[in-house]
């Protein structure tokens, strides 16, 4: 089952940026597209491991800072002809507020 | 609402790769159908000659496999041939009474192979070379039967023959011309190329001509005849002409036997492959009343006599021109394309064409018009005994034409120069020796790829192999080094061995590669925009953001992406200083987090010191930050300061803070770092201070940002120790003033820096090095160097802006001090976004 957990305000992410939550399940990311959405991933590109919320965020993509592996925010996974996944997470957005769904550790093992 | 209809006739490489475009463009806009005459999806015609050779399978050439038409929704019937349009109605009809309405039409029905008039040409055993189903007759003939002829020495006849010797066969080309691929080489290359042939084992027959072709039931008639008859033609042998092979059980096969020429003799022949040309496939179009000329006659758009009728690929005349090269079919796809998609922009003008013999082992390369006139020179190095042939012909200082034998490593860097109409008088007196940067750095100096075994390494930065690459030029049918970087990721770092890939792709792909036409490439996939028409608009428009730039230009993604975005927000800043507004989230995260990121996503930092001079004060600072924040690794860099190593993210602002030093934006496209020598003040030999002259330089200059970084060095005498010959700005300290050199690299490009001017006064080193730094800042293209973008436009261009018009350069570094003025240092506790380094948790 996921856990909702408030993280940020919608505000307090930069439009096409993102910010970095430290979890005990270690880095995820939030971003925002330029349709205020927010997406989340694991901060680890499939690639190398570069820290995603520090790329270039674009459409509903964001461009590895490491090699420039393009990741769909929507899923985590890496634009063809790259193959590769970043877990991604579940958000929801409440009156501003944004939720991280997380599964509790004692499930995730 | 109901879709557009649009059918394309024809299912071969050009068409498919116009619905390809179109489907980027305008997915939803049509409901799509295709006819196809062969039983086939679409797939890649140039290797046909591979599969023949036995190198590759029928199922590696595939592009399109059936999946892709289902899951782009088109209707695709096979094995059916159109033919009738219905132009009033808009329906066309196919041979087994299927029918298809259209409001858009595409006629890509290609070209058939001509076929010489001659009596026997309907003999079984006697073939173009086509399509698979030729492949696989010349496969199955191979397998069967010794002696091969094939008619036409040109590129295609002479794959053909290569491909049936590997299979055994012994094989005669016969060729009307006195020398092989007459179209492509002149006499010279032509010789060598049938020489390597003949040790292959090939034999050739030149100025034959054939004058009939016999067959088994025709050969005691035949025999009856006397040598030597002229004026002999197919009609008066009856059982030969029509052609309607005796059924009966006896003469089951009427299979050719033998081929006579005009001379009067033959040779022995049980299969006879015909590559004499081809000829566009207008049959279909003609019946409809569509103007034909050649070929279909179709306009810059693509579009035919009839308005909603378009055509692309071999069956296409565009300016009198039909073309059989995919290169340039596929720039075809493109335009018709984006007016299908009804975005009206794009018009095709006709191509340069490269050719490329895809036999194995021997290097061959041809482009433009390599044959000269009276208006042209020649540059002709011809080592016979070494094998190697190149001639260069220049027409009023520009390539317009080249044709290499043995060492064809440059060919794809002299088609660019074709195909960019690029000036060549500066280069002239070592343009023959070619591009000797070619791999430039990281690649065991090599710079032959057709030479290298599939096991050596390419790409040194992402650790692929020459084997990697020509596997996947083929098997995924890449035609681009834009595909192959995507694919392989070879030569998508540092880009030092794109030479090689495009010299890969040229041997790998033959005719089909064509390098990207530097001038009309787009800046990226979100525009059909030239740097330099972006540049110009941002400019002329007054574009102050990227939004409004997108806007304007109609950008075809809703931000942009990871490459445009960067170069976007540096032309707006460049253009319209102190009023456009920086967009951090356009930057890369170097430029975002004012520190370098390293592998493991911490930073680096490197503070400024001005020409490379400290102090004890500053040194003892940064002891205790590295003690105070646990720095792993201090070291000192090439730049004359010092790098400290492994500083997280949240730690930068605080960092900065007990530095209490400037930034030394090593993490940006900007200015670095000021070398120097110690100089006049200290040094024995120094002839001035370079010290002094650097801090200067240094501190006029540092906050400035570019299209690439700049790199800046200062010597104080002609010892050169500050190592000036490889910087963009090198400065050299004479007795009686200073030489300025401009353009020099030291990295992945070593290139030596080239003078500028001498000038006396140090003031006069400030003005010259600014102009120079700021005509770099306004028309290099983004993540282009000094030496790409001199390279470009030319030494003598510079030296007229900057040396000789006095005024120019005034005001260029008038311009550079105004938009140093309001920038700021990005480390000061005041400008730190702190958001930006702040994490958040749970």
């Amino acid at each position: 089952m996921n856990t909702w957990h408030k993280v940020s305000t919608v505000d307090e992410i930069p439009p096409l940026g993102a910010r970095v939550v430290t979890t005990a399940q270690g880095d995820i990311a939030l971003f925002r597209t330029a349709d205020n959405e927010i997406f989340a991933l694991r901060d680890k590109c499939p690639h190398k491991g570069g820290p995603l919320s520090q790329g270039i965020v674009f459409g509903k993509k964001v461009a590895c800072p490491l090699h420039n592996w393009n990741i769909s925010l929507e899923d985590g996974n890496a634009v063809a002809p790259d193959v590769g996944c970043a877990r991604a997470y579940p958000v929801k957005i409440e009156e501003g507020v944004v939720y991280l769904g997380m599964v509790e550790m004692a499930e995730v093992n | 609402m109901t879709k557009m209809k649009l059918v394309m006739v024809g299912n071969g490489m050009a068409g498919v790769r116009t619905l390809e475009e179109l489907i980027k463009l305008e997915p939803d806009l049509y409901d799509m159908t295709v006819f196809g005459a062969e039983p086939h999806p679409n797939y890649n015609r140039i290797m046909l000659s591979p599969v023949l050779a036995g190198e590759q399978g029928i199922q590696d050439i595939i592009l399109n496999d059936l999946e892709w038409y289902q899951q782009n929704n088109i209707t695709l019937h096979l094995n059916k041939k159109v033919v009738r349009i219905d132009r009033n109605k808009k329906i066309v009809y196919a041979d087994d009474g299927t029918e298809a309405e259209y409001d858009r039409l595409l006629l890509a029905t290609g070209s058939n192979p001509f076929i010489l008039p001659v009596p026997g040409k309907d003999l079984e055993g006697v073939i173009g070379y086509r399509d698979i189903q030729d492949t696989n007759a010349m496969i199955a003939a191979a397998a069967k039967y010794k002696h091969a002829v094939v008619i036409g020495g040109g590129l295609l006849g002479l794959e053909a023959a290569n491909g049936l010797a590997l299979r055994g066969m012994d094989v005669t080309v016969v060729h009307i011309m006195p020398w092989l691929m007459e179209r492509q080489l002149d006499l010279n290359s032509a010789k060598m190329l049938q020489t390597s042939l003949e040790a292959k084992g090939l034999k050739f027959l030149l100025e034959k001509q054939t004058e009939r072709i016999v067959g088994t039931s025709t050969l005691p008639p035949l025999q009856g005849e006397g040598r030597g008859g002229d004026g002999l033609n197919g009609a008066d042998i009856p059982h030969l002409h029509p052609n309607l092979p005796p059924e009966g059980e006896g003469a089951s096969s009427n299979r050719v036997t033998a081929i006579r020429f005009k001379d009067g003799t033959e040779i022995p022949a049980d299969l006879v492959v015909m590559a004499v040309g081809i000829r566009p496939n207008t049959a279909l179009a003609e019946s409809a009343g569509i103007h034909c000329n050649r070929g279909i006659v179709v306009n810059d758009t693509m579009q035919t006599f009839d308005p909603s009728i378009y055509a692309v690929g071999e069956c296409v005349a565009h300016r009198g021109v039909t073309y059989g090269l995919v290169a340039p079919l596929f720039e075809q796809a493109k335009v018709c394309a984006n007016h299908l998609a009804r975005m009206g922009i794009a018009r095709y003008q006709g191509s340069v064409m490269s050719t490329k013999l895809k036999v194995t082992g021997i290097d061959l390369f041809s482009a433009g018009d390599f044959t000269g006139n009276d208006q042209t020179d020649q540059i002709v190095l011809h080592d016979v005994a070494g094998g190697i042939y190149k001639k260069l012909v220049i027409q009023a200082d520009k390539l317009i034409g080249a044709v290499m034998y043995g060492d064809t490593k440059d060919g794809s860097w002299y088609f660019q120069m074709i195909r960019d109409g690029k000036n060549v008088a500066e280069i002239r007196d070592h343009l023959m020796f070619g591009q000797s940067h070619l791999g430039d750095i990281g690649h065991q100096g090599q710079s032959s790829a057709a030479a290298m075994p599939d096991t050596m390494e390419v790409c040194g930065c992402n650790g692929v192999c020459k084997g990697v690459i020509v596997k996947a030029i083929k098997e995924k049918g890449l035609f681009t080094l834009e595909d192959v970087r995507k694919h392989t990721k070879a030569s998508s770092s540092c880009g030092s061995c794109t030479g090689l890939v495009e010299q890969l792709l040229a041997s790998t792909v033959g005719g089909a590669y064509t390098p990207t036409l530097n001038a009309t490439k787009p800046m990226c996939g979100c525009t059909e925009l030239t740097h330099e028409q972006v540049r110009q608009a941002i400019f002329a428009q007054t574009l102050i953001s990227i939004p409004q730039i997108m806007q304007t230009l109609e950008w075809n993604t809703p931000n942009g992406c990871a490459s445009c975005r960067p170069a976007l927000n540096y032309y707006v800043l460049c253009a319209h200083p102190r009023i456009a507004q920086d967009d951090p989230q356009s930057r890369f995260i170097n430029e975002r987090a004012h520190a370098n990121i390293q592998k493991d996503g911490t930073y680096s930092v490197i503070p400024r010191m001005f020409g490379g001079v400290t102090t004890a004060k500053d040194l003892r600072r940064i002891a205790d930050v590295v003690d105070k924040y646990n720095i792993p690794t201090v070291k000192v860099t090439g730049g004359q300061r010092i790098d400290l190593l492994g500083v997280k993210k949240e730690d930068l602002p605080k960092v900065w803070a007990d530095l209490d030093m400037p930034s030394g934006h090593a993490y940006a496209k900007a200015l670095r770092t000021v070398k120097t020598c110690v100089g006049s003040e200290w040094c024995r030999f120094g002839v001035q201070d370079s010290t002094q002259m650097g801090i200067d330089l240094e501190r006029a200059l540092w906050k400035m940002y570019a299209p690439h970084k700049v790199k800046i060095a200062v010597s104080g005498c002609p010892r050169n120790c500050a190592e000036s010959g490889i910087k963009d700005v090198g400065v050299i300290g004479v007795d009686s003033g200073w030489e300025i050199y401009v353009a020099g690299n030291g990295g992945i490009k070593t290139v030596v820096a080239q003078f500028l001017v001498k000038v006396k006064t140090h003031d006069e080193v400030l003005e010259y090095a600014g102009a120079f730094l700021q005509l770099y800042r306004e028309e290099a293209r983004y993540l282009d160097r000094t030496v790409h973008y001199v390279e470009r436009v030319g030494l003598e261009y510079i030296k007229q802006r900057v040396v000789e018009d006095a005024a120019n350069r005034k005001a260029l570094h008038a311009r550079l001090l105004y938009a140093l003025q309001d920038e700021k240092d990005p480390w000061k506790k005041d400008n730190v976004r702190a958001r930006e380094f702040e994490i958040l948790s749970i």
